[in-house]
């Protein structure tokens, strides 16, 4: 089975097991020192949730995916998929492959799954490496009704009902912003895997999505650029957040897995498209 | 075994194949000769459904590529340039991951360690240790693209520069190695610049220059003699006068004379009292041949030196003739 082959691929490269240590090690280092200092964020200011965890370390794993969300998620995921084509045509093992033979779009199809599994993989090994941080150095006392509820106080504070949240409440909560974080990487790891089909350098293909991220982040932002940012792929990207409000407002959440979902198709149908047709030169 | 008819292919602007019709048979030995970016690589990979045709048509095992690709490639052994690897994993490693890509092998997985380990002996990496193919030498490396393609037991081995990077001990045992799979049923298509590398191993030659097959046939028909005699004398102006005429090219004690029979023209020599230090007839050399039908390759930029006259000099036995084209030109 060639998605074996790609995830044995994957796992026998040391950079894959360095960019998940950096992933799961980042976040660890925030809360060391938030535990040291005891100096918080304000709400509303920095890294999302962050002011909580101080009180409850089981919300330490959304905060966790908060601080890699930005910059070092996607790039790892860009990285990946940028290598998926472009890595074996610079080796020049692609014409073997091809050759044994393995077919172009079953070959892509595996390449994709391996990066699907490699994101899934990412996610849920910061959100359960944070989770052990998170109970190791803040402790999960449960959240105190007296003061308002966790999440009126950190996310969102002025606009939720302050209904506490209960240990497996915030479980099934992360398992959901997990699950979106990785679907929502997956229009980045499509824009990758595409550029990896025009490129024979993983360098250039990770660049690329990783400017075509940036673009769009500056859009995002821009509010003269309103009417192009629903279809923006880092438009519903802290959507997940909204998991953690009381109660869950889906609208966004659902408008991000429909973008997601989007540009998979799209960029994956070109990459198809192209590598189908490409005289292998590699 | 592979049979193009009118294969082109055109990059942009640059006409790389043109018309080449091939005829490869089976249990060939084909060498696919040809100067640097003649071609040859370009018509390698469309034959392996890499590169697809401009135009034209490709039968390889009597299917047509490339529409039933997957169908003919698992019967083909491919070495394609230059052999890659995964340069962090071992050579038996790497093997492993090709084997287990593609279509199943013939015994399944239960049989990928005996796979890899037979096409290892087979190419002389049998006892190589688990060091990463990254530390491999050219020689291991060409070795361990040559164990990649023979891990099936293809009917058909194309081979690009097999023998590159190897030394001498090298090439022989691959050369060996190769008349054993031909002797065993497999056919082989050598694209080769190496002449010395085709002359001794195949039986049926294709040169390819500037995109167009100009040459296609027994390596036996081609390179026959002459009809032509070379004479070593020390009394090369006498020897010219009295052959008035026949004498077709001299080079110092050295000359061609236009005339099939040897004995008589040694009789005729030796009776007029003139002494012969070498005689015997004059071969063609494939050398000789492809420089005949190949322009310069596309490596080269600029005037072309004058080449070295006539068919003489590459073909004397002594080797001591001049080979570069500089000291032919001087003696001019």
């Amino acid at each position: 089975m060639i998605v074996l082959v790609e995830l044995a691929k994957l796992a026998r490269r040391p950079r894959s097991w360095v960019a998940i240590a950096l992933l799961c090690g980042l976040p660890a280092l925030v809360a060391v020192f938030v535990a040291v200092t005891h100096v918080a964020p304000p709400p509303g200011q920095g890294p999302a949730l962050l002011s909580a965890v101080l009180s409850n370390g089981s919300l330490f794993p959304a905060a966790a995916l908060a601080i890699v969300l930005p910059i070092f998620l996607p790039i790892s995921v860009a990285v990946v998929a940028g290598d998926a084509i472009a890595g074996e045509a610079s080796s020049g093992m692609l014409r073997y492959l091809l050759a044994r033979p393995v077919g172009r779009t079953r070959l892509l199809v595996a390449k994709l799954v391996a990066i699907i599994t490699y994101v899934l993989f990412a996610v849920i090994a910061v959100a359960v490496t944070s989770y052990i941080v998170g109970i190791v150095l803040f402790g999960d006392k449960p959240i105190s009704l007296s003061s308002g509820s966790i999440t009126s106080q950190s996310v969102i504070a002025n606009s939720l009902s302050g209904t506490p949240l209960t240990p497996a409440d915030i479980i099934l909560r992360t398992v959901g912003a997990v699950a979106f974080i990785a679907v929502s990487m997956l229009g980045v790891g499509a824009i990758a895997l595409f550029l990896s089909t025009l490129t024979d350098s993983s360098l250039a293909a990770a660049l690329g999505a990783m400017a075509a991220l940036i673009a769009s982040g500056v859009l995002v932002a821009l509010n003269a650029a309103a009417a192009v940012s629903p279809y923006l792929p880092t438009e519903y990207w802290l959507a997940w957040l909204d998991f953690f409000r009381q109660p869950i407002l889906w609208r966004d959440i659902e408008r991000g897995f429909a973008i997601q979902a989007l540009y998979v198709v799209v960029f994956l149908g070109a990459a198809w498209a192209n590598f189908a047709s490409k005289d292998v030169t590699s | 075994m592979i049979v193009t008819a009118g294969l082109t292919k055109r990059f942009a602007q640059v006409l790389a194949v043109d018309h080449v019709d091939l005829h490869v048979r089976e249990g060939d030995r084909y060498g696919f000769l040809g100067p640097n970016g003649s071609g040859k690589t370009t018509v390698v990979r469309m034959l392996l459904g890499l590169v697809y045709p401009t135009s034209g048509t490709i039968e390889v095992l009597g299917a047509p590529v490339p529409q039933r690709v997957s169908a003919v490639l698992p019967q083909v052994g491919a070495l394609i340039e230059a052999p890659s690897a995964y340069g962090h994993l071992s050579g038996r490693a790497n093997l492993m991951l090709i084997d287990a890509s593609g279509p199943r092998a013939h015994g399944g997985r239960g049989n990928r360690k005996r796979r890899v380990d037979s096409a290892l002996d087979r190419v002389g990496l049998g006892a190589v240790d688990d060091r990463a193919v990254r530390k491999y030498s050219l020689g291991m490396r060409q070795r361990l693209g040559l164990a990649a393609a023979l891990l099936r037991s293809p009917r058909l081995l194309v081979l690009d520069e097999p023998t590159n990077g190897l030394d001498p001990q090298g090439i022989r045992e691959i050369r060996d190695l190769l008349g054993e799979l031909n002797a065993a049923g497999t056919t082989i298509f050598l694209s080769s610049h190496q002449l010395s590398e085709i002359e001794q191993l195949c039986t049926r030659v294709g040169v390819v220059d500037r995109g167009r097959l100009v040459l296609q046939d027994d390596l036996a028909a081609l390179s026959g003699p002459t009809g032509r005699v070379r004479v070593r004398t020390p009394d090369a102006g006498r020897a010219v006068a009295l052959l008035d005429g026949r004498v077709v090219h001299r080079d110092e004690d050295r000359l061609v004379v236009a005339d099939a029979d040897v004995a008589l023209l040694n009789k005729e020599l030796v009776a007029a009292g003139l002494r012969v230090s070498e005689i015997g007839p004059e071969r063609r050399s494939l050398e000789d041949l492809v420089l005949s039908v190949t322009g310069s390759g596309s490596d080269r930029f600029g005037t072309r030196p004058a080449p070295a006259t006539g068919g003489f000099s590459a073909v004397v036995a002594d080797g001591s003739a001049p080979r570069d084209a500089d000291a032919g030109r001087s003696r001019q």
